[in-house]
């Protein structure tokens, strides 16, 4: 299937190509009236695109083989040449980021259509050219054309933030973008140096991932570096304590959609960059700093748990918990064993699942009152009784409920570390309490309790368009929860061929 | 004959042509500024072009003091359509400013035939000559706008400190004669290859520093930012791009022709100005809120950046000069034709602020100075990034891998005063309302932004440029 159709170029290019679309668009528009009809009309076309990407998507994971670890869907162009080429494909560990991305893309595109006031052609180009970047960065096999993806989400993100976000915006959109340049720039360094080093190695340089992965051997001094010059750009990524400051700021600036996007999609590029290229090409770095990741990962998990119960504002808690909880996937990638790494993909997707749909729960309230202090609300259950039920499901998810995906992840990374050092699992464990406490307290504030703010008087419960963006992901957060082998069995094949390699050149190393 | 003709048909092709339009120009009935102009273009463009219109030769004149290869060629090829095009933007300019004079076409064709000797210099002399020549009609249009302060102060501050550095260059020519006995580059290569004495290394490290103010390099940058702000804006747009260009080129063929042999001792040289020169442009562009001066810091900074593979050597460094700087000579170019569309009813404007809003007010030229932003910042997928990428590749080949390190972390601190500029177009409330720019420079505007529009539809091999650079690296070898 797809032998002669370049799927992977079409999902990845058909909303760019729509966003462009879009910008004629408007420079043909001159009159007024033309220009807000325009702006009227951009959501739905960027609606019908991202629910047509998703749907091909769709039909790329059920045309997925998962009993190979090959990459799947590949093509090859000429690019730069000299070794850089354009490569594309995607095996059981980036198929089902790109799916993820193809859903929630539409969702907040669904979403921002009524809360969005001002500028709306100019949001959705925005939004087309990010999930185009996101979905590039999770299917290329390229070590520069992955870092053009990488790099590029910067553009429309830092647009985003800035234009549409709150009162502090300036700083946070500076904060965001600065923060996470400073980390990629040391990996533009780092593929630079592995592409002369393959030159050097193989004969003829070349930034081919597969190539890389299976022929390239780095010396151990080299390794270091170039591992913690990878680690720099996807620890800030991630975001890792301690360079996690930037998020919080970011996702209370940005509007709700991209505070979605941001905490559904953009926190994952570096989890799979973890995956897909430090593991793979530094498998002695990796294991020499394990202690160091699995270090800092408890102390994520712990300390921002404890950071997220003082907080005043709902989306600066929301933001702590997911530094919390990407602990829990370094952790789970740095157990470097089936259940570390099955668990740190799954909760990652379940957390890209959660999170955007607390965000989007936040909006709601949002939207109604214009605040998002938790001390303004209080006793929400009896004017809204509908979003209680969700933010109550979403809450228990986060909190890693049994039946919810939120524990299936948790669980595997924990028995995955668990394996390898018991303390990191306990003090993981504990995590898991704390964050019980955190998200049990923003439920009970928010949600119980008397009215005492005469303002929430007159809230009104969630509209069924609201209704209609949280229950596919509280379905799906349902379905990953009870049936988690809809997705171990994708990945299973390439997880077990990725641990294969790296006990194979740890071993031949003679360590 | 014409063999040896068509060798610097180029320079002569200006020289000639810049005296007729001077005599040309001065008639009392008729104002013939715009003829003068439209001749000087068309003039410049056949300048570039001339290497593939003569067929590419290749040889020395003048008993070797001149030498064309295809590096000359592409020297010529991107100062000339560098030049024509600010014949092109300085046009609606000069004309609101009461400025517009044929002379101002006339010197910008000498200071091109100056640039394009120093393309071709062979020779100690023929630097010299070059170099002067192209500062001489500099200075002059620096101070064009001669009844204003700042103008007449920029010409005046720049022909100080210009003819300090010459005297720089000049002395290093001569420590060089002196000890090889040679003004011939090949000669002082064969002399340096049976070993350098002490007197070449220190005339080669003053001759660098005198190119090195050429290229505003810290710590020899301090013109810079003053002469940039007090010019006429399309003069600074001019000096932006084609000296510097010229002044980086000349570099590397003095480097790696004569100087081939003492590669150590230039490299340090080149280090010492890489490094500083990217973290003066970077950081003393912070505090900057005139346009012009932020210009006058990111030139400086990215020079830095250029002379990163130049520090490599070889002709993979020269080839990541090269690219970097034609990317950054479309860049500039283009920034500079934004610029000179902020105009109001009474009026330029050239502070940061007064971009703001700009992407309610005019979303196209908005959208469009972004990109330049973003790309010379280096996020991909536009032009800027493969400039740097093909920059720090040599470098990193050759193991300066510290130094490409330090040249990234500069281009963060850097980025926030491009983000600045982003932000006051697209975050602020509108200020002013721009002007209607004129046809000919939303057409420069619009040409510059395809050029850096994302390349990454496009194969890169198909892109016949980067096998032509390759080819000019090559014959520096």
């Amino acid at each position: 299937m797809f032998e002669n159709i370049p799927i992977l170029s079409l999902i990845t290019f058909l909303p760019a190509l729509a966003a462009v679309f879009l910008m004629i668009m408007s420079r043909a528009a001159k009159s007024q009236e033309a220009k807000d009809q325009l702006a009227k009309n951009a959501p739905f076309v960027a609606l019908l695109i991202s629910g047509v990407v998703f749907l091909l998507s769709l039909i790329l994971v059920f045309a997925f083989d998962g009993s190979t670890a090959d990459f799947q869907f590949t093509e090859d162009a000429a690019w730069l040449g000299g070794g850089i080429e354009y490569r594309m494909g995607v095996d059981g560990i980036s198929i089902l980021f790109v799916l993820l991305t193809a859903f929630l893309t539409p969702l907040c595109i669904f979403a921002s259509q009524t809360s969005i006031k001002d500028r709306m052609l100019e949001y959705m180009v925005a939004f087309l050219i990010l999930e185009t970047l996101m979905i590039g960065v999770f299917c290329s096999l390229d070590l520069v054309l992955f870092y053009l993806f990488f790099e590029a989400v910067l553009i429309p993100m830092y647009i985003i933030i800035g234009v549409w976000g709150g009162k502090n915006r300036v700083y946070a959109s500076y904060k965001f973008f600065l923060y996470t340049l400073l980390g990629s720039v040391l990996m533009l360094a780092a593929i630079i140096w592995i592409y002369v080093l393959s030159g050097q190695q193989l004969g003829a340089p070349t930034t081919d991932m597969a190539v890389l992965m299976r022929d390239l051997d780095i010396p151990l001094g080299a390794q270091t570096w170039l591992w913690l010059a990878f680690f720099a750009s996807f620890a800030v990524k991630m975001p890792m304590w301690p360079v996690h400051t930037w998020l919080p700021d970011a996702h209370v600036e940005a509007p709700t959609a991209g505070s979605v996007i941001l905490a559904g999609i953009l926190l994952k590029l570096g989890g799979y960059g973890l995956l897909r290229f430090s593991l793979p090409l530094f498998p002695d770095a990796s294991m020499a700093f394990m202690p160091l990741v699995f270090g800092m990962s408890v102390i994520a998990i712990i300390y921002t748990s404890l950071v997220a119960y003082r907080q005043h504002d709902m989306k600066k808690l929301i933001a702590y918990s997911s530094v919390a909880h990407m602990g829990f996937v370094t952790m789970g990638i740095f157990a470097m064993n089936v259940q570390g790494i099955q668990g740190a993909i799954f909760q990652m997707l379940s957390h890209g699942l959660i999170s955007g749909a607390l965000f989007f729960c936040v909006g709601v309230i949002y939207d109604r009152m214009h605040t998002r202090e938790i001390a303004f609300y209080g006793g929400l259950v009896k004017q809204m009784p509908v979003f209680a039920v969700f933010l109550l499901f979403f809450t228990m998810a986060n909190v890693g409920l049994p039946g919810t995906s939120g524990f299936v992840g948790e669980i595997l990374t924990m028995v995955g570390a668990y394996q390898v050092n018991p303390w990191v699992a306990a003090g993981a464990a504990l995590g898991m309490i704390l964050s019980a406490v955190y998200a049990l307290h923003l439920y009970r504030e928010v949600v119980f309790g008397e009215v005492t703010n005469p303002k929430l008087e007159t809230i009104t419960d969630m509209t069924s368009r609201e209704v209609l963006i949280l229950a596919p992901l509280a379905l799906f957060t349902l379905v990953l929860g009870v049936y988690p082998s809809l997705v171990t069995d994708i990945t299973a094949a390439s997880v077990d061929n990725l641990l294969a390699d790296i006990a194979a050149a740890t071993t031949a190393g003679g360590r | 004959m014409w063999e040896k003709i068509i060798l610097f048909f180029p320079e002569l092709l200006l020289a000639l042509s810049a005296s007729q339009l001077l005599l040309f120009g001065v008639s009392k009935k008729l104002d013939r500024t715009d003829l003068v102009r439209y001749i000087g273009i068309a003039i410049l463009l056949v300048f570039a072009f001339s290497g593939f219109l003569l067929g590419m030769p290749s040889g020395t004149a003048f008993s070797g003091a001149l030498v064309v290869d295809n590096y000359s060629h592409y020297v010529k090829l991107v100062i000339g359509l560098a030049a024509a095009a600010s014949l092109v933007f300085s046009k609606p300019y000069l004309k609101s400013e009461k400025l517009d004079k044929h002379e101002f076409t006339v010197l910008l064709l000498y200071a091109v035939l100056g640039m394009s000797i120093m393309a071709s210099a062979n020779n100690l002399l023929t630097i010299y000559i070059g170099v002067e020549m192209q500062a001489l009609a500099l200075y002059i249009m620096a101070a064009f706008n001669r009844d204003s302060l700042r103008s007449s102060e920029a010409g005046l501050k720049y022909f100080v400190l210009g003819a300090l550095s010459s005297g720089l260059l000049l002395y290093g020519l001569s420590l060089v004669y002196g000890f090889s006995g040679s003004l011939d580059f090949d000669r002082i290569a064969a002399v340096i290859e049976d070993g350098a004495s002490p007197g070449i290394i220190a005339g080669m490290v003053f001759m660098l520093c005198g190119l090195g103010f050429k290229i505003s390099a810290a710590p020899f940058h301090m013109w810079t930012p003053d002469v940039y702000e007090g010019s006429p804006t399309p003069v600074t747009g001019f000096f932006a791009a084609a000296p510097k260009f010229a002044a980086m080129c000349l570099i590397a063929r003095v480097c790696v022709g004569p100087f081939g042999g003492i590669e150590d001792q230039w490299q340090q040289v080149i280090i010492v100005f890489a490094v500083l020169s990217m973290f003066v442009g970077a950081i003393g562009a912070l505090a900057q809120t005139n346009i012009k001066r932020l210009m006058a810091y990111s030139s400086i900074a990215n020079m830095g950046y250029a002379l990163v593979p130049l520090a490599a050597g070889g002709a993979a460094g020269v080839k990541g000069m090269l690219i970097f700087m034609s990317i950054y000579v479309i860049t500039v170019i283009g920034i500079f034709a934004c610029i000179l569309q902020m105009r109001i009813r009474n009026g330029m404007v050239e502070q940061i602020s007064d971009l703001s809003g700009l992407s309610k007010s005019n979303k196209g030229l908005a959208i469009v100075l972004t990109m330049f932003m973003f790309s010379v910042m280096g996020i991909p997928p536009l032009l800027g990034f493969w400039g740097k990428l093909f920059a720090f590749l040599p470098a990193v080949e050759a193991g300066l891998v510290w130094l490409v390190v330090l040249a990234l972390i500069a281009s963060v601190i850097g980025a926030f005063y491009y983000l600045r500029i982003i932000k006051s177009m697209w975050f602020d409330e509108p200020v002013h309302e721009f002007v209607e720019a004129p046809q000919g420079l939303r057409w420069t505007t619009i040409i510059c932004a395809l050029l850096v529009m994302p390349l990454l539809i496009l194969p890169f091999t198909a892109i016949p440029a980067t096998g032509f650079i390759s080819q000019a690296a090559a014959s520096l070898f």
